[in-house]
């Protein structure tokens, strides 16, 4: 028996947030939560990196898998990762220390009581991403909302408390009906093991109502148009640790289960639905792209993007076909990465200024010229220019979709146009142009754990933009694999 | 040979009830006494039937008028714990409103008898004793507070209503008489014939009886206003205990005597499960008191066991017990939380007294937290497990329609917890509460806040211990 790393990954936050309960917070102890929830975050960070050094890439085999018994005679606990699952975890792991650096800058409340919620939701986030049980999946999958309630409602803006019960209560009406598809396919097929449930393949007359279940859960939380209606909201209120968590994970988790279970489980269902979801990606990437265009708060023009970019995944993985799977994961990842970026960028002028409103701004280049520079980036990979890692994600995706329906890809690479243009205007209204309001002028440039936070996402950003080698290495055998055993069990049905 | 030994607990009971009412004459101001002593003998009644009965095989007694089993014995201990934690967490309560009197113990205790008789009943005599015996203790126990004017009048309430579910009861039970000839459940199941009608009508009537005691919907109507009026102790009480005992009598009832008839009682209890759950989920969002909102989430999660019950099946019995297990731990705690809102001697129960109670009792709120999460049924936490096991078994049985209104219902009533939590974490803090609470208090709500939130870790202790009830 080896060292349960996965385990060790899921419960460390666990215990740093015990920690950090234990220890009693008064002024002067912020400074110990802090340290005591920035180090276990970036202990788990090191592992994870470690993790991925020890992980094989030449099989899609699950790795470093612990099986254990849990409910007896019904459910065990098991986890394992895949080229799929692993980067996720990765990404997990490296965006909450920056999330928690940034909780210096923005949070000013109850800051043991913010870091053990986020702290847990990292538990949970890990958990998703490596769990091998149906039932241990929606275990972490729903649990993770107790934590992002409580950000949002607590720490979050004015119109906090809609925000957070709409989040609530929009997720989980979504997820319930996950639920009873979960319990139905234990009674069909005698096991929630998903890894034995790929051999034995799930009784293709279930497999439409099933897979509309799993999809009324995803779809929410993708978010798909027409139920992307929470994002905007959430993401407005929460505050900026919250959005950068919900914008570069948590949404994350719904196109995981994409890949994971629509098309692994339910291979035949897929086929059959397969033009509703290219259907309703289409509607996402034009119409949120459009609707961006008209916001004048930034958070919202940024979580409609997100939903565009969310659009280009799921169309991405419906392709079933290597690059447009490939692409779509790159793309969550990129999209991960950049988001949490354009957030917390708006999270650092949201803190000088208090206002998110675009037209506030204008003209700060001159006054903080490096926020301007890295801003800029940011914008530049949000848009997809090449060079940046958001290029290689939708280059993918649209190659996928042109190989497999001509209209849906050149209907999305208009959308692509449309990014462009919302993401630069904003950048111009911002950071160009005259400068309006002379309160600007007291605004400071960053200071250093802002200049690192941002340095720190741009660095990969740039990276995997120039040398996506190590993640297409990463995640090809899996990929390919998964859509051998789709095609396999699509055959056999 | 009457095996005697096995009603040893109920025996034991009855004797130390009588002991105590004499005690309580002859001695003066012994109320503290006397609650002590019933906690030890309720503590003791509880170990022996642990010892005596918990082991055994199915066991017949007094011309298999009275059963013991697994099921029964299991129950037994639950309903005594809980009335324990019940009691001992209650005298507080009681001395803030100069109540606390030698009756109350015994009260609880002789109602806990007739909840004993009734979980072994194999008899609709021996049944409608042990109901009436636990009935009219808790008559007097919701009217305990008799110079207001709300706890009288919801006694009162409770007397009349109950009286006429009664009545119902009675009529169902002499028409099941009159077509089979015996009130015994063995002969009654042997006796079956399904096509007389009147035995349908028989055990709709008395279905509506036992409905009404565990208020579910459309009989709950008593529910709301006994829990507000009520001593806050004794709607703990009603919220947990009867509870326990109604549904074994429902779980024996529907499964011994008339399993055969499954046809005929499935669709009313689908129907009543779904009333309940629905109805508990979308009332409760307009409660503005504690009590009261308490009193619609009991009715709604009344509505998962018997979603449980409805299934006909081994499992759905356990999915049940399960269920009403974990839910008597959630329910403690959350009226520990109500127990210690005191300031100045005076309770508060409104749900707007607890805004921004995060503010200035930081455990007390995550406590509250956790539970409330636990009631919504989100995972990781036990009620999660609870709900999880009730569609296990529903779903088995391919009810989706009845798995996916009930699932649907916990979403709406996930909107009224919330609404708790928001006013307790997202509002503006009020003044602080007092905090000298008893240690009892204090221990049940630690106890079962780490129960609740501990559960996932070791879920198969509780589930080995409940798949030993086999009722079919």
């Amino acid at each position: 028996m080896n060292f349960p790393i996965l385990s060790f990954l899921i419960l460390l936050p666990f215990i740093g947030a015990l920690f950090i309960f234990f220890t009693r917070s008064n002024k002067e102890n912020n400074i110990t939560v802090k340290y005591v929830a920035l180090f276990t975050s970036l202990v788990n960070f090191f592992l994870s990196i470690y993790l991925w050094v020890l992980f094989d890439q030449s099989t899609s085999e699950f790795q470093f898998v612990e099986d254990r018994i849990w409910i007896e005679g019904f459910i065990n606990y098991k986890v394992g990762v895949d080229g799929i699952s692993i980067l996720f975890i990765i990404l997990t792991t490296f965006i909450t220390p920056l999330c928690i650096i940034s909780v210096n800058n923005s949070i000013k409340n109850r800051i043991g009581e913010f870091l053990i919620a986020v702290l847990i939701m990292e538990s949970f986030m890990i958990g998703v991403f490596c769990s091998l049980d149906l039932v241990v999946f929606y275990l972490f999958f729903e649990a993770g909302l107790i934590p992002m309630f409580l950000i949002i409602g607590i720490w979050g803006g004015a119109r906090r408390v809609y925000s957070a019960f709409k989040f609530f209560l929009f997720t989980l009406l979504g997820s319930v009906l996950m639920l009873v598809a979960i319990i139905s396919i234990y009674w069909i097929s005698g096991t929630t093991d998903f890894v034995k449930l790929y051999e034995l393949g799930i009784d293709s007359k279930y497999q439409n109502l099933l897979w509309l279940a799993f999809f009324s859960s995803f779809a929410v939380k993708t978010p798909m148009w027409p139920v992307h209606t929470w994002l905007p909201d959430a993401h407005v209120e929460a505050p900026t640790a919250g959005s950068v968590l919900l914008a570069a994970i948590l949404l994350k988790m719904a196109g995981y289960g994409f890949i994971r279970f629509s098309l692994g489980l339910f291979p035949i269902a897929s086929e059959v639905f397969t033009p509703l979801v290219y259907t309703l990606s289409v509607i996402a990437i034009i119409f949120t792209s459009l609707i961006a265009l008209m916001q004048d708060d930034m958070k919202k023009l940024i979580a409609y993007s997100s939903v565009a970019h969310m659009g280009f995944v799921t169309l991405g993985i419906f392709t079933i076909q290597q690059q447009g799977l490939e692409g779509s994961i790159l793309q969550m990842i990129s999209h991960g990465l950049v988001a949490a970026a354009l957030f917390l960028c708006v999270g650092v002028v949201y803190d000088r200024m208090h206002s998110r409103l675009i037209n506030t701004y204008g003209g700060i280049v001159n006054i903080i010229p490096k926020y301007s520079v890295l801003f800029m980036l940011f914008t530049l990979a949000a848009l997809g220019l090449p060079g940046t890692s958001g290029f290689v994600g939708e280059f993918l995706i649209l190659m996928g979709a042109f190989k497999d329906n001509f209209l849906v890809a050149v209907i999305a690479s208009l959308g692509v146009i449309i990014g462009a243009a919302y993401m630069l205007w904003l950048y111009k209204r911002v950071v160009f142009g005259k400068l309006v309001n002379s309160d600007l002028k007291q605004m400071v440039d960053l200071n250093k754990s802002e200049l690192f936070i941002l340095s720190c996402l741009a660095l990969p950003i740039l990276f995997f933009g120039f040398y996506p080698e190590p993640l297409i290495n990463t995640i090809e055998v899996s990929i390919s694999d998964l859509i051998k055993i789709y095609n396999i069990n699509l055959i056999n049905n | 040979m009457i095996n005697l030994e096995l009603v040893f607990p109920e025996i034991f009971l009855s004797l130390s009830i009588m002991f105590l009412l004499i005690l309580g004459v002859f001695k003066k101001d012994s109320s503290n006494l006397i609650q002590k002593i019933s906690l030890i003998v309720l503590l003791i009644t509880s170990v022996i039937t642990l010892n005596e009965t918990l082991g055994i095989k199915e066991t017949f007694l007094f011309n298999e008028s009275v059963i013991i089993d697994y099921l029964s014995s299991f129950m037994k201990i639950i309903t005594l714990l809980a009335a324990f934690l019940v009691l001992v967490i209650s005298s507080n309560y009681l001395k803030t409103f100069k109540i606390f009197k030698i009756e109350y113990p015994i009260l609880i205790l002789s109602s806990v008898l007739g909840m004993m008789v009734m979980i072994s009943s194999n008899d609709l005599i021996v049944f409608y004793m042990g109901l009436e015996l636990q009935s009219l203790a808790l008559y007097v126990l919701a009217t305990f507070n008799r110079d207001q004017l709300k706890s009288s009048e919801a006694g009162l309430k409770y007397f009349v209503l109950s009286a006429l579910s009664s009545g119902l009861l009675l009529y169902g039970c002499s028409l099941i008489y009159g077509f089979t000839g015996s009130t015994n459940f063995n002969i009654i199941a042997e006796q079956l014939n399904s096509n007389e009608y009147a035995i349908t009508f028989g055990i709709v009537f008395i279905l509506v009886g036992i409905a009404f005691k565990i208020s579910a919907v459309p009989f709950h109507m008593w529910a709301p206003d006994v829990y507000e009026g009520s001593p806050t102790s004794v709607t703990l009480f009603f919220s947990i205990v009867p509870k326990i005992a109604a549904l074994t009598v429902f779980i024996r009832f529907l499964y011994v005597p008339f399993l055969n008839l499954i046809d005929q009682w499935q669709m009313i209890l689908i129907f009543l499960s779904i009333a309940s759950m629905l109805f508990g989920a979308i009332a409760a969002i307009g409660q503005t008191n504690l009590k009261r909102l308490i009193a619609y989430s009991s009715i709604g999660h009344i509505g998962y066991t018997l979603a449980g019950l409805a299934t006909g099946s081994n499992d759905g019995i356990q999915s049940s017990v399960i269920y009403i297990t974990i839910y008597i731990f959630m329910n403690l705690g959350l009226f520990s939380c109500l127990l210690m809102m005191k300031r100045n001697n005076k309770y508060f129960e409104d749900i707007e007294d607890l805004s921004g109670l995060s503010k200035n009792h930081p455990l007390l709120s995550l406590s509250l937290l956790v539970i409330l999460f636990s009631l919504a049924g989100i995972p990781p936490l036990a009620g999660f497990f609870a709900k999880f096991y009730i569609f296990k078994s529903v779903l088995e049985q391919s009810m989706y329609f009845l798995a996916i209104v009930g699932l649907l219902s916990t979403v709406i009533a996930a909107f009224y917890y919330l609404r708790i939590i928001k006013i307790m974490y997202f509002d503006k803090e009020k003044d602080k509460y007092d905090t000298d609470h008893s240690l009892w208090l204090k221990f049940s709500l630690t106890f079962s806040t780490i129960l609740i939130l501990m559960y996932f870790i070791f879920p198969s202790q509780l589930i080995k211990v409940i798949s030993k009830i086999n009722i079919i």
